[in-house]
């Protein structure tokens, strides 16, 4: 059940919004979706749905096309949020889940675990217009995850969600996951990518600038990040050579390194000088990867 | 399959109980209960209504004796002989003594005149009564001058009979016309109705589901065509459900009315005896209408992103249904005019026009058959091109309604391979 896209190119009429995009999605796995607004994730996943028809590429899930005929395998949570207002939950839920496929009585009791799950048992009979915007994104949620899906597609699942509320529906992608799901998702969030997927790709005005594992993309980048605290001046660790970046902080400094080896030489440059407080060499976050790839572009 | 049914049903359960189904129901049901039973109900209050008196002032009594007389058989008024001024008089109407005070003189020519005085002049109800009264007295006045015996006078008003006969012997008689006439009428009203009622309806349903963003989840589980026609075809059951209602309360009220007093209601109407294909056609003819505009309606429904916009988007609909109403409300008395049957062709009108045509007009069935051909080759057509306007067009958002959004709605869900 792997989802592939070769070569996948959407333009409208002379804006090219997706290029030549080539994804293998494998299964049972969470891949994330990086870009920065407008850079063609909401049109992928809408040519993935088939919602719309890709102008140039194939795209193929278990060898074959994605049509009507497997909605009740596939869960979709749009971008744009959006829910029958004046519908109460469950209705609406038994409504969609019927959609795609489900029984009313299977709906019933898989709504009840859901509302459960997400502490909101008490909302099942209200209108969804009554609801806050948080608890309507988890009515939103469940409607996408309801009928058991063997692909998901979450197109930013946690934005405006309270800590609290975005920990438990991490734990629910992780759960699904566990659980056989494959699961493509969005996000400008590093750090949900970074904590819960294993592959992922960065687009950039259409184009994947970086793709493939974290572990590697991580490893391949190269550059390191150094923290320093010390009870000394250390302006002087921006000229040195191999650095690319530096960033004042109250006691110390956050520098960039070219390479690993950078670092000792920086190491025995600062012994010696006074006393250390911390120096902790780290991996690049996905944070500075995207910054330098989809901001290089921009020169 | 089975997903459309579910959306039908949805449609359909979501209309039916909502609270503005329930309000135009029961309106409608009361507003038929009253025509139904218009008769007993104006009779109720005439009983009530006084006879109004008018005093009538004047040096004639032959005059007097001749206007009392003309009005014996008008129980709704009364002329009373004032003897006093008429400054007394004009007192006494604005005490409510009297509903009014004619003067009645004699003009230049020798001939009765005469000045009507009331508290208010707008209800032209008594002083039309009076005019005629007056009219009267005047020609038998005149005729009794020059000396005319009054049986000629008689004949002279008396109404020319002329029958109406028809030669061809397939053409309706004036009976027949008199009764489809009638059904004609009701007909061409409640398709304006529902057009406008039910097409409205369905391209807000659309436009609600889009302006709430739930129409990226439904096209990711339903094909947009099945969508389009479930909704179509769920307020067409409403509608159904609605009218079912409406002509079995209105049923029930004629029975009624009927053991009342005469059911003129309904020869009114020309129900009495209706051609069974009559009937046929009218219901071909509203589903095929039916179709026609609610096709359009969701093509148009789809293409705005808020509810606002929707009333904008359906003028141009609007636009064509009043224009085919018009033309059906002119066409009633000249059925045979060429204008019409030219525009009986246009699919857009035909539902009204043609079924006026094979109403009242004896035609050929090659023409119903080929205006029921383009009709339906139009819905087909429209079908074809608003579901993939459709398509399109649930994906659109931001500022619209205008015709370019056709262009790029088409261009959204155009297949490029």
């Amino acid at each position: 059940m792997t989802l592939r896209l070769e070569k996948v190119t959407k333009k409208f009429g002379s804006f090219t919004a997706v290029n030549e995009l080539s994804l293998e999605i494998p299964e049972k796995q969470i891949f994330g979706f990086l870009g920065a607004n407008g850079a063609g994730k909401t049109t992928t996943f809408r040519m993935i749905l088939g919602l719309l028809d890709q102008t140039e590429g194939e795209i193929s899930w278990n060898n074959g096309e994605i049509g009507y005929d497997q909605s009740h395998l596939i869960g979709y949570l749009p971008e744009e949020r959006g829910l029958y207002p004046k519908l109460k939950v469950q209705e609406q839920l038994i409504y969609l889940g019927k959609l795609r496929g489900m029984k009313k009585t299977d709906a019933l009791k898989e709504i009840d675990a859901w509302l459960e799950r997400f502490k909101v048992p008490e909302y099942k009979n209200k209108k969804v217009e009554e609801l806050s915007k948080g608890n309507q994104q988890k009515i939103q949620f469940i409607s996408a995850v309801l009928h058991k899906p063997k692909l998901l597609i979450l197109d930013e699942p946690f934005s405006g969600l309270d800590p609290v509320n975005v920990e438990m529906l991490k734990k629910a992608v992780v759960d699904l996951k566990e659980a056989g799901t494959s699961i493509v998702f969005s996000s400008h969030r590093m750090e949900h990518v970074e904590e819960l997927c294993e592959s992922l790709c960065i687009l950039h005005h259409g184009s994947p600038v970086v793709h493939g594992k974290l572990k590697e993309i991580k490893k391949s980048y190269g550059k390191k990040n150094i923290r320093v605290l010390a009870d000394f001046d250390t302006t002087f660790l921006e000229k040195i050579s191999g650095v690319t970046k530096y960033k004042p902080l109250g006691d110390g400094c956050e520098i960039q390194v070219e390479r690993e080896e950078i670092a000792s030489s920086i190491f025995e440059q600062l012994y010696g000088k006074g006393f250390v407080r911390t120096f902790d060499l780290e991996e690049p976050t996905l944070n500075d990867i995207f910054i330098e790839k989809v901001g290089a572009s921009y020169e | 399959m089975n997903k459309f049914f579910i959306m039908m049903g949805q449609t359909y359960k979501n209309r039916v109980k909502s609270k503005s189904f329930l309000i135009t129901t029961i309106v409608t049901i009361a507003l038929i209960f009253v025509l139904t039973n218009i008769q007993s109900i104006i009779e109720t209050f005439s009983d009530v209504d006084e006879e109004k008196k008018v005093a009538v002032l004047t040096e004639h009594g032959d005059w007097y004796e001749f206007l009392a007389g003309s009005v014996e058989m008008n129980d709704q008024l009364a002329f009373e002989k004032y003897e006093g001024s008429l400054n007394d008089a004009k007192t006494k109407v604005e005490e409510e003594d009297y509903e009014s005070v004619v003067q009645v003189e004699q003009g230049a020519d020798g001939t009765p005149e005469g000045t009507y005085y009331a508290n208010q002049i707008a209800n032209t109800g008594s002083s039309e009564a009076v005019r005629q009264a007056l009219q009267q007295l005047k020609v038998q006045y005149v005729t009794e001058q020059a000396d005319v015996d009054p049986a000629v006078i008689q004949q002279m008003n008396a109404p020319i009979s002329l029958e109406l006969v028809a030669l061809e012997d397939s053409a309706k008689t004036a009976e027949e016309l008199e009764q489809t006439r009638g059904l004609v009428y009701v007909m061409l009203f409640f398709m304006y109705f529902s057009v406008i009622m039910y097409g409205q309806m369905i391209s807000t349903e659309v436009a609600t589901e889009k302006s709430s963003r739930v129409m990226e989840i439904l096209i990711s589980s339903v094909s947009p065509v099945s969508q389009m026609f479930a909704k179509i075809l769920g307020i067409a059951l409403l509608g159904l459900t609605q009218f079912g209602i409406f002509i079995l309360v209105g049923y029930i009220g004629i029975q009624q009315s009927k053991d009342i007093g005469d059911g003129s209601l309904l020869d009114f109407f020309g129900f009495t005896n209706i051609d069974p294909s009559t009937v046929v056609y009218a219901v071909v003819f509203f589903l095929l209408g039916y179709l026609l505009y609610a096709t359009l309606a969701a093509t148009l429904g789809s293409l705005v992103s808020r509810l606002e916009d929707a009333q904008q988007m359906m003028a141009p609909m609007m636009m064509l249904v009043v224009a085919g109403f018009m033309i059906a409300m002119f066409g009633l008395t000249v059925p045979d005019a060429a204008f019409i049957t030219v525009s009986s062709y246009f699919p857009f009108f035909t539902p009204l026009l043609m079924f006026l045509r094979v109403g009242m007009l004896d035609i050929p069935v090659w023409e119903v058959a080929l205006s029921l051909g383009i009709l339906v080759g139009s819905i087909a057509l429209l079908g074809w091109i608003g579901a993939r306007i459709y398509r399109g067009g649930v994906l659109m958002y931001g500022k619209s309604s205008s015709l370019k959004d056709l262009k790029t709605a088409l261009q959204l869900s155009k297949k490029e391979h």
